[in-house]
């Protein structure tokens, strides 16, 4: 330990401040990355969701000419292949995808509260707003990877499964199969946007517990009971407000030409929740006694 | 456990603390700062029940001392390491750590705070780089190089890619105080270091603050194991309920201790009254021994006044307090009271 030893102030002598190093927030920012992405558990969930567009798509195709019949998305996927993705996010997004956003937020401080991880953090020391900035920062990466794993996967799956060339917009033009991929990954990351949002609420909700069970089941709850209240039509009022009815809007990618405005509306909510749900989390964790 | 178990009457309880001519250590003065690795001016956390776990405290802990901090459980130990460390903020007072704001100081501070915490699913090394990937004074070049050093340094190498959920308890305290030791550091805190350790693994780990504090590092150390402090101290402090009740260094609080004499006798109830008429404080009569504190009296001259007013002295010794005695006296508890 030489190095240990070199800058060891002798006794009485004035400290030696260390200085923090350029980069120093991207390292860490990788750390909390891979820490994520290495788990076991959020792996399965990426896992899974990949899975679902795959068993959608074969089921499709087994019983191709009975379905499509019927209306809905994916009445139009054994004719239009790429559109097995939005299908899937349609799908999806009442649980799935919310419960994925859920599991890293709600476990992001109360996980490292209840491992005792977190007081070690903060004497390392890593200042608590840096903290939650970190921690958003992985929860987005994590909900733009879960979105973009189903879009993904769902192309895969239909490019295998249907035709993939040219399909039929909800307005009814035809767009080229590779301006479909383009729509295609314009809805994975509004979506990862509006699950960053949810996730942003998450970690809010994560600093106000130590077990991280609850973070993850409060979020889910609020999640399930705002797309509730945004299916009642008596409340339509409240419907432009709710994180879950902006959601639903990626739908706009499908338009021609696509409903650039809904999509603007949608982000404005999107950043709205994160900016509120961010001030929540700093009020309740900035100085907040660590005692776990 | 951050929170006293005995806040209900603090006090009332417990048996009174030693009169003024027992010569309780003085506290250090607030000044002499410049010198001190931690220093804090009534320092208080009242937490929000009410309850005030730690009170008034004025600590000065010298650099390049290894300070024992010791009390009994519930005593406000580990709120005053995490006031110190600034996981919990204190209601009033000021606390200093190496004479510079909390957030620089911080980076030069190695800590083990209330045990070890890791990622189960991450080997001993992967948790040590995430902590120094943490840290934004660390140089990533080295950490590879300091990781491996630390763990050699806690006899971890060879278990250094074994996942922590696989390590024993011992191995556990070891990686703690690894981390602690990850970056150059002049001040460490350790929180009860040798819990958990075998008593192969505490002389290890004595050694090793030992030989840290060789290098110039000030350690500070909270332990409820009396003759861990003495081995390994130069300087301690006594807490209880909230409270300091002394701090200086160990020959300095031993010093405060005046010694006991103690009388084997068939006769007690007529020893303890010759003693008391001598001046003696504190007189116990037990059986078939009294007990008392000498105070100036020399052990000698109590003796002829016990042969004289007609005692039969079986026995006569004088009892040199230990620190034990310091702190059973100061508390008004055993040792072992911690679970």
């Amino acid at each position: 330990m030489s190095t240990a030893e070199a800058r060891v102030a002798p006794p009485g002598a004035g400290a030696v401040v260390p200085v923090a190093r350029p980069f120093a927030a991207l390292r860490w920012f990788r750390s909390e990355l891979g820490l994520v992405f290495r788990r076991p558990r959020n792996l399965v969930m990426l896992g899974v969701l990949a899975l679902v567009p795959v068993v959608v798509g074969v089921a499709l195709r087994i019983a191709q000419g009975e379905v499509s019949a019927e209306g809905g998305a994916f009445a139009q996927v054994t004719g239009n292949g790429l559109m097995l993705a939005f299908g899937a996010f349609a799908v999806m997004l009442p649980l799935f995808l919310p419960l994925a956003a859920a599991v890293v937020a709600g476990d992001s401080i109360a996980g490292e509260a209840s491992r005792g991880t977190l007081r070690y953090l903060l004497v390392t020391p890593v200042s608590r707003t840096r903290l939650l900035v970190t921690k958003f920062a992985v929860i987005a990466v994590y909900c733009l990877a879960a979105t973009a794993t189903v879009a993904a996967s769902a192309s895969i799956a239909a490019t295998v499964l249907f035709s993939p060339d040219g399909m039929t917009t909800l307005s009814g033009t035809v767009i080229s199969g590779w301006e479909m991929i383009g729509r295609l990954a314009l809805a994975a990351l509004y979506l990862g946007l509006g699950l960053s949002a949810l996730g942003a609420v998450g970690l809010a909700l994560s600093t106000m517990t130590e077990a991280p069970i609850a973070a993850i089941a409060a979020t889910v709850v609020l999640s399930v009971a705002a797309q509730i209240l945004g299916a009642i039509p008596q409340l339509d009022v409240i419907s432009p407000y709710l994180l879950t009815s902006a959601w639903s809007g990626f739908d706009a990618v499908l338009r021609d030409p696509m409903a650039v405005s809904d999509l603007r509306d949608g982000l404005l909510v999107f950043a709205a929740y994160i900016v509120i749900a961010g001030a929540v989390a700093w009020a309740r964790f900035a100085d907040r006694d660590i005692t776990s | 456990m951050t929170t006293d178990t005995k806040a209900g009457a603090p006090f009332a309880a417990s048996p009174p603390l030693p009169e003024s001519g027992t010569g309780t250590p003085v506290p250090a003065p607030p000044g002499g700062a410049r010198d001190a690795a931690i220093v804090t001016r009534g320092l208080t956390k009242r937490f929000r029940g009410g309850q005030v776990a730690v009170d008034s405290l004025d600590l000065v802990v010298p650099r390049g001392s290894v300070f024992g901090f010791l009390g009994p459980n519930g005593s406000g130990k580990t709120t005053t390491i995490r006031m110190l460390l600034g996981l919990v903020t204190p209601t009033s007072g000021t606390r200093e750590l190496l004479g510079v704001p909390l957030a620089e100081a911080l980076p030069s501070v190695g800590a083990l705070v209330e045990g070890p915490a890791f990622y189960p699913y991450l080997s001993g090394r992967d948790n040590l780089l995430r902590y120094d990937a943490a840290d934004r004074t660390a140089d990533p070049r080295t950490a590879r190089e300091r990781v491996a050093a630390a763990l050699d340094r806690v006899g971890l190498a060879a278990a250094a890619g074994k996942r922590y959920r696989a390590y024993s308890l011992g191995m556990r305290q070891r990686l703690a105080i690894a981390a602690a030791l990850l970056g150059p550091r002049e001040l460490l805190i350790l929180d009860e270091p040798t819990n958990g350790l075998d008593p192969q693994g505490t002389r290890e780990v004595r050694a090793l603050i030992k030989e840290i504090a060789a290098e110039g590092v000030t350690v500070f150390v909270s332990s409820h194991l009396l003759a861990e402090v003495e081995q390994m101290c130069t300087h301690a402090a006594i807490m209880r309920a909230g409270r300091l009740v002394a701090q200086g260094s160990l020959a300095g609080l031993r010093a405060g201790e005046v010694p006991r004499v103690r009388v084997e006798t068939p006769d007690v109830a007529r020893a303890a009254r010759v003693l008391r008429e001598l001046g003696l404080m504190d007189v116990h009569a037990g059986e078939g021994e009294v007990t008392a504190s000498l105070e100036d009296v020399a052990a000698e001259h109590a003796n002829a006044e016990l042969v004289r007013a007609g005692v039969a002295v079986r026995g006569l010794a004088v009892v040199r307090p230990s620190l034990e005695d310091v702190f059973v006296e100061l508390t008004g508890e055993g040792f072992d009271v911690d679970g």
